[in-house]
């Protein structure tokens, strides 16, 4: 903790003379702590203990890290749904905790861990309430009001992407986990978000929909510049469609880079506490992530 | 998590292990232009179902001015109501009696019935998606018997007999409706999650202990006003003034339209509160307003008419199955439903048994208990 500390001074002082944001940073983190409200089960232990990044704008950035590192709450403070006790973040060079969460939503997508749906909505319904933070602001337009021509296109549009027009008229409560999941992403998209960030987009899906989803991020990305920032488990996954990936141990970044940087069998040792075999994929180059299988079981 | 049943796309399915497809899911023919329109609420549906159903209230209004204890014929209610809106002009060949009953007796009951059934049925849709609970419902949860223990106490001490009555009382209503929400939220809140049964549980206890305190009030009354209390309790709508009818108008015409106006936030807090938080609502605080909205609505109907229990649950559920989940419909389709649904089941209450009549809480729940008992066995899948 000490270090820690002192580690924070100095990058304090160094993020004073290094003075202005870079405008090509959709996300400058610096130093955030955050914790839940103490609780008895708890030991009031820091989630995120000192974090400190940047995500560039167009990047594709995978965090990654074993259960319990912080990763979904690291995102959830990204989309300001959790504020950090200490440090702070902005966003496009605004501060974000000075920004309301209407404002934010306009900006980021969010995709959350998929959770069961008990409304009946349609599925087009529900993709286009990703229209809803771009309301026409007022005190009483809460309730009423109908979504224009404009955000009809746009959900249209989004659906299209996501290959799921074709069950517009079904609730989302008798789709399958794959299809909700990719009407889950519709709706981000039907937000025509800068910045979209994803908790495990890929839990649920089987291969094909794995792939599918994530050369569309790389395509969002390439396409319109989108900033991606997802979380996964999945090594392999991330090291092959990520640009960079931010490896999160016990709330503290252990390595930030391109994923031959981080995807390093000594790193992930240390961090996953197993050893697991690295080589390179045949067709990209990226590294690979093998399980030990039989030959190793036995650990090192 | 099966796949979805439809061919995938040449573009998707790989040609070799190593091919990454550049254009996933970027095809033409799956989706033609203009689904949506279908798949969403438009403005005319938003009407037809509206009008329809507000037809409906008005027909099954009038049948229920009929029946009584001595039927009144269709002409002369129709006359009557456009001679009352007409200020009195050309009712004079109806006889004055009829036109009291009519005026003073039926009248306003079935207001109250309709102000009632519509107040019950909109907290419920409120409650279930601010709590992502199909199940909730106001006298489910003890918001209904935290009210009655508000008003009790309000009684107790003397504040129904003061000048204030009409105002007072619903907000010794609102009080203890408050007092239970929050309590039960809070009981059965689990980091940011809801599980439903545990909200079930909650709300369980806490109409236990209420009905408790309100059985302890009564017995402390004198016997004359504990009868009328025990009546009151059982849910029961009876003639108000139109004094009171107008107090209770105001306190509704207030919550509910606050309510209205939270159409499309309660659609997005429906879908879970990450994702509400997602697309923009200030979840902690929306959720204040919310459950003082519904707190305020249910006092204000509790403390006239008791514990009317089950309407709250069994209309938005039946409703929703035939409108769709959007809120934008739901609630107004609800409360109009609500709303018919009560002066129904009073007018049974009053001309089953006739000339005695049996408290409407009990039909409501008799109707409404085993619907219940149906939703939690035999839907459970959905529920879990």
């Amino acid at each position: 903790m000490n270090g820690f500390s002192d580690r924070r001074s100095d990058a304090s002082l160094m993020a004073d003379s290094i003075g202005a944001i870079m405008p090509s940073d959709a996300y400058n983190v610096q130093f955030i702590r955050f914790r839940y409200p103490a609780r008895e089960s708890q030991d009031g232990r820091w989630i995120l203990d000192g974090v400190s990044f940047q995500v560039q704008a167009g990047e594709v950035l995978g965090v990654v890290g074993p259960n319990g590192s912080g990763k979904t709450s690291l995102l959830k403070v990204l989309a300001r749904g959790l504020s950090p006790q200490e440090g702070r973040i902005s966003l496009f060079g605004q501060n974000l905790a000075s920004m309301t969460q209407q404002d934010v939503a306009c900006v980021v997508g969010v995709v959350p861990q998929d959770t069961q749906q008990l409304f009946p909505f349609t599925v087009a319904e529900t993709v286009i309430m990703g229209r809803f933070p771009h309301r026409p602001r007022g005190r009483w337009t809460g309730g009423f009001g109908w979504e224009s021509h404009q955000d009809i296109e746009i959900a249209e549009q989004a659906m299209m992407t996501m290959d799921i027009g074709h069950v517009a008229h079904r609730a989302v409560t008798d789709l399958s986990g794959g299809e909700r999941q990719r009407v889950l992403i519709a709706r981000a998209l039907g937000q025509t978000p800068k910045v979209l960030l994803l908790d495990e987009p890929t839990a649920f899906l089987d291969l094909q929909h794995q792939v599918e989803i994530c050369s569309l991020l790389r395509r969002l990305k390439e396409e319109r510049g989108l900033t991606v920032v997802l979380v996964s488990h999945d090594l392999n996954l991330v090291g092959q469609y990520c640009d960079r990936i931010l490896l999160l141990d016990n709330g503290q970044v252990v390595r930030l880079g391109r994923p031959e940087e981080v995807i390093e069998p000594d790193v992930l040792e240390r961090v996953y506490g197993c050893r697991v075999l690295v080589d390179q994929h045949p067709v990209s180059g990226l590294p690979r992530v093998t399980m030990p299988g039989r030959c190793l079981s036995g650990g090192t | 998590m099966t796949a979805p049943v439809k061919e995938p796309p040449a573009s998707v399915r790989p040609t070799s292990f190593f091919t990454i497809p550049s254009n996933a899911s970027c095809h033409d023919g799956v989706t033609t232009g203009g689904v949506l329109p279908g798949a969403v609420l438009t403005m005319s549906r938003w009407m037809t179902t509206l009008g329809a159903l507000a037809c409906a209230a008005i027909v099954v209004g009038v049948l229920a001015l009929h029946f009584g204890a001595q039927p009144i014929a269709f002409g002369e209610i129709v006359r009557l109501l456009i001679g009352a809106v007409a200020m009195g002009a050309g009712t004079d060949d109806v006889a004055d009696v009829t036109r009291t009953i009519l005026e003073q007796v039926r009248l306003p009951r079935v207001l109250l019935g309709f102000l009632v059934g519509c107040s019950l049925a909109s907290v419920g849709v409120a409650l279930q998606a601010l709590l992502r609970n199909p199940l909730a419902d106001p006298y489910v949860l003890g918001v209904s018997s935290g009210a009655a223990l508000g008003a009790a106490v309000g009684v107790l001490l003397g504040v129904g007999t003061t000048f204030l009555a009409a105002a007072a009382l619903p907000a010794c209503g609102f009080a203890g409706a408050l007092m239970a929400l929050v309590v039960v939220y809070r009981m059965a809140t689990d980091y940011d999650r809801l599980p439903i049964h545990s909200l079930l549980l909650a709300g369980v206890i806490l109409n236990a202990i209420f009905t408790a305190l309100i059985m302890f009030i009564t017995s402390i009354m004198d016997p004359n006003r504990a009868y009328g209390m025990m009546a009151w309790l059982m849910g029961a709508i009876t003639a108000p003034t139109y004094g009171h009818l107008l107090g209770l108008s105001v306190y509704l015409g207030i919550g509910l339209f606050l309510l209205l106006s939270q159409m499309r936030v309660l659609n997005v807090l429906a879908l879970g509160e990450d994702s509400a938080r997602a697309l923009g609502i200030d979840t902690e605080r929306t959720k204040r307003v919310l459950f003082v909205l519904a707190a305020l609505i249910t006092g204000a109907v509790v403390s006239i008419s008791g514990m009317i229990g089950f309407i709250g649950m069994v209309v938005p559920h039946a409703v929703r199955l035939i409108v769709g989940a959007d809120h934008r419909l739901l609630l107004p389709a609800s409360a109009l439903v609500g709303g018919t649904f009560l002066m129904g089941a009073d007018t049974v209450a009053r001309t089953l048994l006739s000339p005695a009549e049996i408290p409407v809480g009990i039909i409501t729940a008799l109707t409404g208990g085993p619907f219940f008992i149906y939703l939690l066995l035999w839907r459970k899948d959905r529920l879990a």
